[in-house]
C-alpha cells in the first residue's frame, strides 16, 4: 500500500477520469472522435464494474469525472453513477448531445447530484446540426439547453468547427447568449477517429481559421464576466504541438464502454501496446504499473528532435495518436511541430484537404454499418 | 458577476455558485472544483476561502482572519487574494445596498 499522498517512482496520479460509458450513440457526427472499430468495444461493463472504477478513481486522487461516450444517456444506470460520483467527491460531468434526456431525467440527475452539463451542438442551426450529426436533434437540443438552465446546473455549450460551421462561429456565439451558456467551448476539429476519415470535408481553410478566430478574441472580451468563452485552437495550422493531456500518463485516465483503460480516448490505434483491462487489473496497477501507461511516460522515449529541444517539457513531443496516425511511428514528435523532418505532411494535407473535395467523395458518417465496414477491413 | 468594480469592504462575498471547494486527502489540499476545471488551493488561499463558503462581507472575511493570525498584518494580503479571486470567477458578490 501506499501512503496517501505520495505516488511510486515519482510518478504522478490522475486527476481527470473519463468514463466512456458506451459508444452507442443516436447521432453520427462526421467528426466522431470514437474510433472507427468501436464496434468491437461494445460489451460494456456492468453498473457495478463502473461504480468500482469510480472508487478506485477516487481513492487515486482524482476529481474531475466525465461522463462521456457515445451517449451516456443511453446507459440506464446513469442517475445511480451520477449518485455515486457525488459520495464518493468527484465533480461530475456530463458530456452529452442532449438526446435521450426529458426533464425527469434531468431533475433525477440533479437529486443524485450531478454538478454540471455540456451540451453538444453541432452547429447553429437546424439544417446544418442536424446534416452534421446525421440525425434531427436541433429542436430538441435547444429544449434540453432551457431545461438544463431551468434545473439550475451550470452549463457549457460545445460546438466543433470546422469547415461547413466555422464561418457561423458569430452566429454561434450568439446562440450561446441566448441560451445562457455559462461557457461556451469553440473546439476546432481534431482529426481523430471518423473526423480523421472525413478530413476533407472538414479541414477548414487558413483564411477562415484566421477569422474564426478573431471573433472568438473579440467575444472573449465581450462576453468577460459572463460567460467563458473557450477557443481550442485547430493544431494543423500552429506551428508547436499541442500538449496532448498534459502528458502521457500523467493527469488523465480514460477507460472505454468495454474496461480497456487507455492514457487518451483515441489511444485504441496505437500499435505494439498492450492496454489493460479494469476487468482484469486495479486502476492502481493501470495507472502506475502497466507497460502501457509507461510507454510514453517522461522522456525516455522521445527521439530527436524531441530528445534535446528545450521545449519538451512544455509540449512533451506533441500527441502520440497524431505522431502515429500521419508519420507511422508513435514515438515521433508530431508532426505539427515546424522542427519535426515530417511536417511537411500537415502542410500538404492543408493544401489538398482544404478545397472542397470533388462531389463523388462523400462523407462517410458515424455509424454502426460503417464501424461495421471499418472492422472487416481490418483498420 | 461583472469584473469591472473592484470589490469594496460592504460587499456581500461569497464561492461562486456551481464551484465546490472540498478537502483532498491525496493532495493533502483543498481544491476549488468547477465545470471540467480544479485549483489546488495553497494554505493561505484555502484560509481565505473556506471562509467565504458562507455568504458575508469583504470586511468580515479579513476581521475573521486577523483574529485568526493576530501575530501578522495580513489585512492587505487579504484583500488583494480576494481582489484576484473575484477577477478569475470564484468569487461571486452581491451589492451589499
Ligand atoms: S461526436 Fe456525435 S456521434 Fe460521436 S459520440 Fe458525440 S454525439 Fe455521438
Ligand atoms: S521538437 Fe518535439 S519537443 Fe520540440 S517543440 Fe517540436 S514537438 Fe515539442
Amino acid at each position: 500500500m501506499q501512503t496517501a499522498g505520495s505516488a511510486s517512482n515519482g510518478q504522478t496520479n490522475p486527476l481527470w477520469l473519463l468514463a466512456e460509458l458506451t459508444y452507442r450513440c443516436p447521432l453520427q457526427c462526421l467528426y466522431c472522435s470514437n474510433p472507427i472499430d468501436y464496434t468491437k468495444y461494445q460489451n460494456e461493463l456492468t453498473t457495478e464494474a463502473w461504480i468500482r472504477v469510480l472508487q478506485e478513481g477516487r481513492a487515486m486522487g482524482a476529481t474531475q469525472l466525465g461522463f462521456s461516450g457515445g451517449e451516456p444517456l443511453v446507459r440506464k444506470d446513469l442517475v445511480d453513477l451520477a449518485r455515486e460520483a457525488r459520495r464518493l467527491g468527484y465533480y461530475s460531468n456530463l458530456i452529452t448531445s442532449g438526446i435521450g434526456m426529458d426533464e425527469a431525467r434531468i431533475a433525477a440527475l440533479k437529486e443524485a447530484g450531478l454538478d454540471h452539463i455540456q451540451l453538444s451542438f453541432q452547429a447553429n442551426t437546424p439544417e446544418l446540426n442536424d446534416y452534421i450529426g446525421g440525425a434531427k436533434t436541433f429542436e430538441r437540443k435547444l429544449a434540453m439547453a432551457r431545461l438544463i438552465k431551468h434545473y439550475d446546473y451550470p452549463m457549457v455549450m460545445n460546438v466543433v468547427l470546422h469547415r461547413q460551421n466555422i464561418d457561423q462561429t458569430e452566429q454561434i456565439l450568439q446562440m450561446a447568449e441566448e441560451l445562457e451558456a455559462d461557457y461556451i467551448e469553440l473546439a476546432n476539429t481534431q482529426y481523430y477517429g471518423w473526423a480523421k476519415v472525413n478530413r476533407s470535408q472538414l479541414l477548414p481553410t487558413r483564411e477562415q481559421v484566421e477569422r474564426a478566430e478573431a471573433i472568438a478574441h473579440d467575444y472573449q472580451e465581450r462576453f468577460k464576466g459572463r460567460m467563458k468563452v473557450y477557443y481550442v485552437v485547430p493544431d494543423y495550422f500552429e506551428d508547436r504541438p499541442k500538449p496532448c493531456m498534459a502528458g502521457w500518463g500523467s493527469v488523465f485516465l480514460n477507460v472505454a464502454p468495454d474496461g480497456t483503460a487507455l492514457p487518451c480516448h483515441a489511444a485504441h490505434q496505437l500499435p505494439g501496446l498492450d492496454f489493460p483491462n479494469v476487468r482484469d487489473a486495479s486502476l492502481h496497477w493501470i495507472w502506475h504499473e502497466s507497460p502501457a501507461f509507461n510507454a510514453f511516460r517522461g522522456e525516455a522515449w522521445m527521439k530527436e528532435p524531441c530528445r534535446t529541444c528545450p521545449e519538451r517539457a512544455k509540449d512533451f513531443g506533441g500527441c502520440r495518436c497524431q505522431a502515429y496516425m500521419l508519420t507511422g511511428d508513435a514515438a515521433n514528435a508530431d508532426p505539427v511541430c515546424s522542427l519535426s523532418p515530417q511536417h511537411a505532411i500537415v502542410l500538404e494535407a492543408i493544401d489538398e484537404d482544404q478545397v472542397v473535395p470533388p462531389a463523388d467523395q462523400l462523407p462517410i458518417f458515424r455509424s454502426n454499418k460503417n464501424s461495421r465496414q471499418f472492422v472487416e477491413a481490418g483498420v | 458577476m461583472a469584473e469591472s468594480a473592484a470589490l469594496q469592504p460592504d460587499d456581500i462575498i461569497s464561492i461562486t455558485r456551481h464551484f465546490r471547494l472540498q478537502w483532498e486527502e491525496v493532495q493533502q489540499a483543498h481544491v476549488l472544483l468547477y465545470p471540467e476545471g480544479m485549483v489546488t488551493l495553497n494554505g493561505p488561499a484555502a484560509e481565505i476561502l473556506t471562509r467565504c463558503q458562507e455568504a458575508k462581507s469583504v470586511t468580515q472575511v479579513v476581521e475573521e482572519l486577523q483574529q485568526a493570525f493576530p501575530q501578522d498584518d495580513i489585512a492587505a494580503d487579504v484583500r488583494e487574494f480576494l481582489e484576484d479571486a473575484y477577477a478569475n470567477g470564484w468569487l461571486c458578490i452581491e451589492r451589499a445596498d
